[in-house]
């Protein structure tokens, strides 16, 4: 048998989606980034909305988001992606518009732009990577860091008194009126990876159908802040990140 | 006359400058309006609202949660290529610049309105011009600028915000138009503009072709980015803007001469200010002073060769400004050092009167 007997369309079990682009990622080996990535990528391609996509590209480490998916995008202040979203869709409302964003651009400094959009019932897809940390800037607190997780900006660890609780942002978007699909999900796993495509996917269809804003949380590792092997980083938040951020729909309506 | 007919016609109405903006906004093609209140400006959004253009032309109008959300908006509206505009007053303007250096540095073009009130801080909501470094000098982080337009009576708001838009397209930059709230809340006659049809986007993908509408296969994905992580990257999008400017200072200085040929002194002032010059000069002219009007209609671009020119002509200038003294700085340098530039000015939402800027004349220019 020739190399070329194997490389046979018959073959073929897999093959990487066209809206992803050939180029090398910046993200950290074992990063939850790139995997949400690629799944993103094929929903857009099984969905046929190549041609149909504007993503939101966050500040934080998806800033280069663009890079990566074959699709129009727009880079958005720090926190802003929402309210961009918010125009694009309205303007554009046959079109799917998504945004993409970190803990920090979208708990902490976008807060504002994130309730309102959710709550007008923006007809638009939020996808929310929680890895309670700001992987960007270097591992500084988030607003979702645990009660005595160690970041550079709570190095021993974060405390109620000094820092506040850690913010379920997700649970309060899923009280809002405007919000018709809000779940949490991670790609630690392979079954946890075909879990979160297919939530990604239905919160697309929704923002087709015009049903409201979703909301898909995934929460993430972040191993080079966290300061942890890939392995280690996915324990860690089996561990410690799912009790505090439970996996699941908090609203399917 | 039957509705299309009236819809192509220009038509004379008596109304307050911030309702012409709001008029000339929907008919001039205007896809998008985002804005938040705040007082001497509410009026634009309130205007539109009772409008409801989306029933008509198909222009959206939303009020936001902020103007940190509204200039993002704006951004989000302006990469697809949009028409899109917002308006506020200091305060709120102050709150957008990030978003004003983002969309400078993604090269959008976007109509922004400011109703200028007295500051600094919560301030008053008397009218000022104290944001003229904030508009002509940055105010947002970075080298960039902003075309700016100072309208000095109703007409020109409803035709600056039209302009706002023709010239914001031109340079893919944002323009202004820096209003004080005399000229936002007063009331006048104006002839607002024929119903001119927003852009298809098929007219959109001609006219802004790297505009996100979702990217067809035969094309390379766009991507309305500020970010350069390589100095050389930042340096060659700095050149390009930088560039531009140059371009817009050579073509698109707007000023107006009110008895300015045979004087010897000249007031520099713009918007409301100017107005009350012109009643000054006028006094002036009938106590036998030759006294003469320049009011830079554009900001930026600032008149400078024409003051430039002017300087060698005559014997003294005196800015007058609702400020602390702000555009004088130009005047200034454009003067260069060749005859005495004095200034006057109030604030606090004062409006000078033309006694105080006769005397202003005579006291610190012709027996100074
Ligand atoms: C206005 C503003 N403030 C601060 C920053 C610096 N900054 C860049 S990314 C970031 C945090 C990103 O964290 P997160 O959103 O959680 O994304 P991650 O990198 O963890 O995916 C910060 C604070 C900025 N770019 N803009
Ligand atoms: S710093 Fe963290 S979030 Fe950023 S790429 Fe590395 S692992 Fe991923
Ligand atoms: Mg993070």
């Amino acid at each position: 048998m020739t190399t070329n007997d194997i490389i046979n369309p018959a073959n073929l079990v897999y093959a990487k989606t066209k809206v992803m682009n050939d180029v090398p990622m910046h993200y950290c080996p074992g990063c939850s980034h790139g995997v949400v990535h690629k799944i993103i990528a094929e929903i857009i391609e099984e969905m046929d909305m190549q041609e149909k996509t504007i993503g939101i590209a966050p500040v934080g480490c998806a800033v280069f988001a663009y890079k990566y998916l074959d699709i129009d995008w727009q880079q958005a202040a720090h926190g802003r992606a929402p309210a961009l979203a918010t125009a694009v869709k309205r303007l554009l409302p046959d079109r799917l518009v998504f945004t993409y964003q970190g803990d920090g651009d979208l708990a902490a400094i976008g807060t504002a732009e994130t309730i309102h959009a959710a709550n007008r019932g923006e007809n638009i897809a939020i996808i929310f990577i929680n890895n309670g940390i700001y992987g960007m800037t270097g591992g500084q607190m988030a607003p979702t860091t645990l009660e005595g997780m160690k970041s550079s900006t709570s190095p021993n660890g974060r405390t109620v008194p000094l820092n506040g609780h850690p913010l379920d942002i997700t649970k309060l978007l899923a009280q809002l009126k405007g919000t018709c699909y809000v779940t949490r999900q991670s790609v630690h796993t392979i079954a946890a990876v075909r879990k979160a495509k297919k939530a990604i996917q239905k919160a697309f269809e929704n923002s087709m159908d015009n049903k409201g804003t979703s909301v898909v949380e995934i929460v993430s590792t972040c191993n080079a802040g966290w300061k942890m092997t890939p392995e280690a980083a996915n324990d860690w938040m089996v561990e410690n990140m799912f009790p505090a951020y439970p996996l699941g729909d908090l609203k399917d309506l | 006359m039957n509705d299309s007919e009236k819809h192509n016609m220009e038509e004379v109405r008596l109304m307050k400058g911030n309702e012409a903006v709001a008029h000339a906004a929907i008919r001039c093609g205007c896809d998008g309006y985002f804005g938040y209140p705040i007082t001497p400006q509410s009026e634009i959004m309130e205007t539109l609202m009772e409008q409801e253009p989306w029933n008509t032309t198909g222009m959206v109008v939303l009020q936001a949660e902020s103007e940190t959300s509204s200039i993002n908006m704006v951004y989000g509206a302006a990469g697809c290529g949009k028409k899109a505009m917002t308006s506020s007053s200091s305060p709120g303007i102050s709150l957008m610049q990030e978003g004003i250096s983002y969309l400078a540095g993604a090269e959008l073009p976007c109509v922004i309105v400011n109703v200028m009130r007295g500051g600094p801080g919560l301030g008053t909501i008397q009218p000022s011009q104290a944001d003229y470094y904030q508009t002509v000098k940055g105010g947002g982080h970075g080298d960039y600028k902003m075309i700016t337009l100072a309208p000095a009576s109703v007409q020109e708001m409803a035709d600056h915000t039209v302009l706002a838009f023709d010239l914001a397209f031109k340079y893919r930059v944002t323009a202004m138009v820096l209003a004080d709230g005399v000229i936002g809340q007063m009331m006048e006659k104006v002839v607002l503009p024929p119903f001119k049809p927003r852009w298809t986007e098929n007219e959109i993908r001609q006219i802004s072709p790297w505009a996100t509408l979702g990217k067809p296969a035969t094309r390379e994905p766009n991507i309305i980015n500020s970010l350069r992580l390589e100095a050389s990257d930042m340096e060659e999008l700095n050149l390009r803007l930088q560039g531009r400017y140059r371009e817009i200072e050579n073509n698109e200085v707007l000023f107006e001469e009110f008895s300015v040929k045979d004087a010897e002194y000249v007031i520099v002032a713009f918007g409301t200010t100017a107005r009350v010059c012109q009643k000054a000069v006028e006094m002036a002219r009938a106590e036998g002073i030759k006294a003469g009007l320049l009011r830079p209609i554009t900001l930026y671009p600032f008149p400078t060769v024409e003051i430039s020119n002017l300087a060698n002509k005559i014997k003294g200038m005196l800015t007058v400004e609702m400020s602390a003294g702000q555009m004088v700085d130009d005047v200034r340098l454009a003067v260069n050092g060749r005859i005495p530039v004095e200034f006057f000015g109030r604030m606090g939402g004062i409006v000078p009167s033309p006694d105080e800027v006769l005397h202003a004349l005579k006291t610190k220019i012709i027996h100074r």
